[in-house]
């Protein structure tokens, strides 16, 4: 090493390390397509289960959709969250992070969006068939997809904090959803009324709110989800 | 006052069932939680009083490098 | 300034100090919850609507609001703790949930019952009512992820951490299950939303929060005092209370 006369590359900006985390990621994540694929068909499935338990008249289900869709989404997105720090804890990556020159609330907010790329986009795209699938009104699809991608993306983010915190425990999964299940609640209220206001016509100042939510989370969330990982790793 | 007999009192104008388990429980809660913290000082200070004596014993037995728990001065 | 939370938050002089505290904690509490009780269930005049079910209302919104001041509370000493590293912080807040969680089950059971003879159901998803048992599960959750780690100062600083996420979601929840509320209900009859109360029916509300907040105080410091005792039992100043408290 010492012999080697080429200069050290020069260490990455925070832009670079961010990127780098962000491709790292998705790479990972795309040779584990099973993964990646789990959350979409637990979707699919649990919205079909609801037919069949309470009934297939179009005009019932039209009425329960908007909450179904939202609250099966939430739950295929709290499905995969266990596996989102579970990984890398385990191989020794995160210590990496840890000690990384880049503030590790850059490295965090890398993974986290590599979450909501590969769980809250796919699920918000697929929801609208699944809509269809359950009558949902005419003219609230886009709504609906909407409200998904912006939501989710506060659910990954509040999400990971419960999942830095339970990262280092052996039976982490059930105290997960204990933790992040009740903070899920506002999101859950708006996104549903989104869809619900759109079947009149008039979801803008849900879509609104939900962006001031991804808002706040965006601030705060990442910060928290450092200190929980380090609380996680340190501890 | 509210009422003007015990019975009354007691029956709350039909909704005495309602008042009082209300009331029954937060009491009860008050109570178990006073309860509660009692025992476990009166347990805790009965561990404490029994280490401090077998370290006691220990120290008039064998030499002080042996004593299994250091006692620590002060606040750290 | 410093030098006092940092002396304020040795486990030694807290003990001290908070020993002192205590009988007038426990004297306030036993005094106010005797009168207000007294009051509020016989002297009080019964509510020209509910008739004599009103009486719910004095363990009912005292113990809310004990409830929700515990959880700010605990996320409080819980930011001490986190900051500047003050182990008696992260004592209190250990016992505070507990009697947090407790506070929070009574609101909703006194809601419940309350509900019976006013709604004609035990449970209706009302918007304080949806928010308490929402602080419920936060207690829990705050609760289970501290005896979930078996090194004591991770569990301490995760709690921490827990309970101040918790504390800024909280008015995010209250408000948005208001919302959600009033959007599927026009707006019905409310428990304890009501316009101006006589001073005959407040002012044992206002006695009973105070015994309500002492008893807390009171309980808290005494429950702190056996943390340190539990905690610092290899201190030589901890060794020297037992000949004293046995």
């Amino acid at each position: 090493m010492s012999t080697s006369d080429a200069p050290a590359p020069p260490p990455a900006g925070l832009w670079g390390a961010f990127t780098a985390t962000l491709k790292r990621d998705v790479t990972l994540a795309l040779r584990r397509r099973g993964d990646v694929l789990n959350p979409l068909v637990f979707y699919a499935l649990v919205i079909t289960l609801f037919p069949i338990g309470i009934s297939p008249d179009p005009e019932r289900l039209a009425l329960i959709a908007p909450g179904l869709l939202w609250v099966a989404a939430l739950l295929a997105a709290l499905l995969s969250l266990d596996t989102l720090f579970r990984g890398d804890f385990e191989d020794g990556t995160l210590e990496q992070l840890l000690l990384a020159p880049q503030p590790l609330t850059a490295l965090v907010m890398a993974k986290v969006s590599v979450h909501w790329l590969l769980t809250g986009l796919p699920l918000s795209l697929m929801a609208p068939l699944l809509g269809a699938m359950l009558a949902l009104p005419p003219g609230s699809y886009m709504v609906l997809a909407l409200s998904l991608a912006l939501g989710s993306a506060s659910l990954s983010l509040i999400g990971a904090i419960g999942a830095a915190l339970t990262v280092g425990l052996a039976r982490g999964g059930a105290l997960l959803s204990l933790l992040i299940l009740p903070l899920y609640i506002p999101v859950l209220i708006f996104g549903t009324g989104a869809v619900q206001a759109a079947a009149m016509g008039g979801a803008g100042a849900y879509l609104a709110i939900l962006g001031a939510l991804l808002a706040l989370a965006l601030m705060l969330a990442p910060l928290a989800i450092a200190v929980s990982l380090r609380i996680s790793i340190n501890g | 006052m509210a009422f003007t007999s015990l019975q009354e009192f007691f029956a709350m104008g039909g909704h005495g069932v309602y008042v009082w388990a209300a009331w029954g429980v937060t009491a009860a809660l008050f109570a178990a939680s006073l309860l509660q913290a009692r025992l476990e000082r009166r347990a805790l200070l009965k561990t404490l009083s029994r280490r401090v004596r077998r370290d006691a014993r220990r120290r008039q037995t064998t030499d002080p490098a042996h004593s299994s728990r250091p006692m620590v001065d002060d606040d750290a | 300034m410093w030098a006092f939370i940092h002396k304020f938050g040795s486990p030694k002089w807290f003990y001290a100090i908070s020993a002192r505290l205590e009988p007038w904690c426990w004297a306030l509490a036993a005094l106010a919850l005797g009168v207000g009780t007294l009051w509020g269930l016989a002297v009080a005049p019964a509510d020209y609507q509910q008739g004599e079910s009103f009486r719910i209302i004095y363990v009912h919104v005292p113990a809310a609001l004990l409830a929700q001041s515990i959880f700010v509370a605990m996320a409080l000493s819980g930011l001490v703790f986190m900051v500047w590293k003050i182990k008696v912080a992260d004592m209190a807040a250990t016992v505070m949930a507990p009697f947090g969680a407790m506070m929070t089950f009574a609101a909703l059971f006194s809601g419940a019952v309350w509900g019976i003879p006013t709604w004609g159901t035990w449970w209706e998803w009302d918007a304080r009512l949806t928010s308490m048992l929402i602080l419920l599960f936060l207690y829990l959750g705050v609760i289970a992820l501290r005896g979930a780690f078996a090194r004591r100062d991770s569990g301490a600083r995760a709690a921490s951490l827990l309970a101040l996420v918790g504390v800024i979601n909280i008015p995010i929840i209250k408000y948005s299950v208001e919302w959600w509320y009033t959007l599927h209900q026009s707006a019905t009859f409310t428990l304890t939303s009501r316009p101006a109360m006589p001073a005959s029916m407040w002012l044992p509300l206002l006695i009973m929060l105070v015994g309500f907040y002492s008893f807390f105080t009171a309980l808290t410091l005494a429950r702190t005092r056996s943390e340190i005792v539990k905690r610092e039992g290899d201190k030589r100043w901890v060794r020297a209370l037992v000949d004293k408290e046995l």
